[in-house]
């Protein structure tokens, strides 16, 4: 894999790591984003993995653009060859899908979908041959998801799901992007699902809600203390779906700042899960599950 | 010592020169569109050149003074007025206990930054008192002003004083040029298409705001043809959702596009034709609705030389300010 590298301006290197998504793609940009963080290199003043690229963003007035590519290229060669392998967390991210306020939004915007007869879960369904709204939910919240980019906005997540691609799940995202998402949607556009971390202008499709906080700008929820956004880059994330009344239940907790999300500590191996998908995956359940 | 906010104006935030260090999260730079206004209007009451200021578009706020300090007006021409009599952008002048200040209406550019000796001192969030709205971060609450907020400021740190000359200024000029240094997904698009953006004269659209500058009025882009990678989604515009650079130019639907500003997003699914340079950033905050704009091709070695000029004239200023 070659990265393609281009100059964004005089500020940044924008580095193409393969045109289409895969995990492969992902471990590549996260390796070299790391190398490029462990050296150090003056001048270098953001580091931004994303799914299958990242961005380095440095000031020009201390470090020449061409001489960073260099030393980017110089990098490249040594990361395509680290083992893929993340000391990381799982997490459960409760979900309330086909909830009343998503509803009520996508509603307000059908003249902006693909299909403005049917809702964006049972269009979801319908594109991805899974004949019933419950079987797609079934589908979506059945497997884990990794978590490939944090981005868009505070704290958003960009989860790829940890199946073969043969299943993975892809759908449009909509003709003309909202200008309204509620806060801590359940969203999916192309192969990515993610979490509006906040209220705002959307363009992917719209399944559910989750009563998580994700994002805390003031840091007052309890795990969010010492990190505004939850998401890093390698998580991974397993929808549990949730019906009403659990979803008030979390809510309450929420309320009152009792609400602790299931995260686990975990490794995860790159070959192990290219050679046994669905091993890999029970086994990151029973982490999960704390057996 | 405190600043009354007695009416907010349009969309009034206090901003600095931004909170670097958490675009990975999704947290953008932020702090004023345009940041030789912004330092400038520090320097002319005696604060250090990132001191916070109130950045206001299109409109002024209305402010009362709780103790005497010394203020500054610059960026858009936006008529300062203290008790209703009017005083000169561009230069420092006194307010006492009391003082009202307020504002015409907009001559020309966009965003003005009222600065006041002292700095506004609303506590620092990640290391910087910026408002990112969107992700209700910093500033007075997360959020633009409202009538009723009162803002504490900081002890005054020096004498201020002084006047800045329209030559030592900078504005952009009609229609607006943009240096632009093509690149990211420029090859996705046809020569010809190529050519015509650079040769169009666009048209700020109303979708203006401090994520990003919305441009009209060009031809539409054609692509060049392709089998749509996996997971980037069905338009040619679409590709797998990646970062984007501060200023870079995204084209949804090849027909709209979007320069990306202060409070960008920082990565999503549409291609990028290339990325206007640092040096032309503030020229952007500038810009009102419906004003021309063209994007000029510059090579690398072109725009650093352009950040080079924009430091000399910053220079010229701070020099000319401490004589």
């Amino acid at each position: 894999m070659s990265i393609r590298f281009t100059f964004g301006g005089d500020e940044h290197i924008f580095a193409e790591v393969s045109e289409e998504m895969s995990l492969e793609a992902f471990f590549t940009g996260l390796s070299m984003t790391n190398a490029v963080r462990e050296a150090g290199i003056r001048g270098v003043t953001e580091i931004c993995p994303a799914n299958a690229s990242f961005q380095i963003r440095f000031d020009p007035d201390t470090i020449r653009p061409e001489d960073l590519l260099a030393e980017l290229r110089s990098l490249e060669a040594a990361a395509s060859k680290s083992d893929a392998t993340l000391q990381t967390r799982i997490m459960e991210v409760p979900v309330f899908y086909r909830d009343p306020w998503t509803h009520e939004t996508l509603m307000r915007f059908r003249e902006r979908h693909q299909d403005p007869t049917a809702t964006d879960l049972e269009y979801a369904a319908r594109v991805n041959n899974l004949g019933s709204v419950e079987a797609f939910i079934e589908a979506h919240s059945g497997q884990p998801w990794f978590v490939s980019m944090v981005g868009f906005v505070a704290g958003l997540p960009f989860l790829f799901q940890m199946v073969e691609r043969s299943r993975q799940i892809e759908v449009p995202k909509y003709l003309r992007p909202r200008t309204d998402t509620p806060k801590l949607t359940v969203g999916h556009g192309g192969c990515f699902s993610c979490i509006y971390s906040v209220r705002g202008a959307g363009g992917y499709q719209m399944f559910g809600i989750t009563p998580m906080p994700i994002y805390d700008p003031e840091q007052k929820v309890s795990y969010l203390r010492d990190e505004m956004c939850l998401f890093r880059p390698g998580d991974i994330v397993k929808w549990k779906p949730i019906g009403r009344d659990a979803y008030d239940a979390a809510l309450e907790e929420v309320g009152a700042n009792r609400f602790e999300p299931n995260i686990r500590e975990c490794t995860f191996s790159l070959a192990e899960f290219n050679r046994d998908m669905m091993g890999t995956n029970a086994r990151l359940m029973e982490v999960l599950n704390g057996r | 010592m405190a600043v009354k906010v007695i009416a907010p104006g349009l969309s009034t935030t206090v901003q600095d020169l931004g909170r670097p260090g958490y675009y990975h999260l999704g947290i953008p730079l932020s702090g004023g569109m345009d940041r030789f206004a912004l330092r400038t209007a520090n320097m002319l009451v005696g604060n250090p050149e990132g001191a916070a200021v109130l950045e206001a578009v299109f409109t002024g706020p209305e402010l009362e003074f709780t103790a005497p300090a010394t203020v500054a007006v610059t960026g858009a021409d936006l008529p300062a007025k203290v008790n209703g009599d009017e005083r000169p952008c561009w230069e420092a002048f006194p307010v006492r206990a009391g003082d009202r200040l307020s504002f015409g209406f907009l001559r020309s550019g966009a965003r003005a930054y009222i600065a006041v000796s002292g700095g506004i001192d609303v506590p620092e969030k990640l290391g910087s008192r910026s408002t990112y709205t969107l992700g209700a971060l910093g500033g007075h609450e997360g959020r633009a002003l409202k009538a009723g907020d009162e803002l504490p400021v900081g002890a005054a740190p020096g004498a201020g004083g002084g006047s800045v000359p329209a030559a030592l200024r900078l504005s952009p000029g009609t229609p607006a040029e943009l240096r632009t240094l093509p690149g990211l997904y420029w090859h996705r698009i046809t020569e010809a298409a190529g050519e015509r953006f650079f040769s169009d004269i666009w048209k700020v659209a109303p979708e203006a705001d401090r994520i990003g500058y919305r441009f009209r009025g060009g031809s539409p882009l054609e692509f060049v043809p392709r089998k749509q990678p996996f997971g980037a989604g069905s338009d040619p515009s679409n590709i797998v959702d990646a970062c984007y650079p501060y200023g870079s130019i995204q084209v949804p639907g090849g027909t709209e596009p979007i320069v990306l500003h202060r409070d960008a997003v920082s990565g999503g699914g549409y291609m990028m034709v290339g990325t206007v340079i640092s040096a032309d950033m503030d020229l952007i905050g500038q810009l009102q609705p419906h004003s021309p704009a063209r994007f000029v091709r510059v090579t690398m070695e072109q725009a650093l030389a352009a950040r080079h000029d924009r430091a000399a004239a910053l220079a010229r200023v701070r020099s000319h300010l401490r004589r």
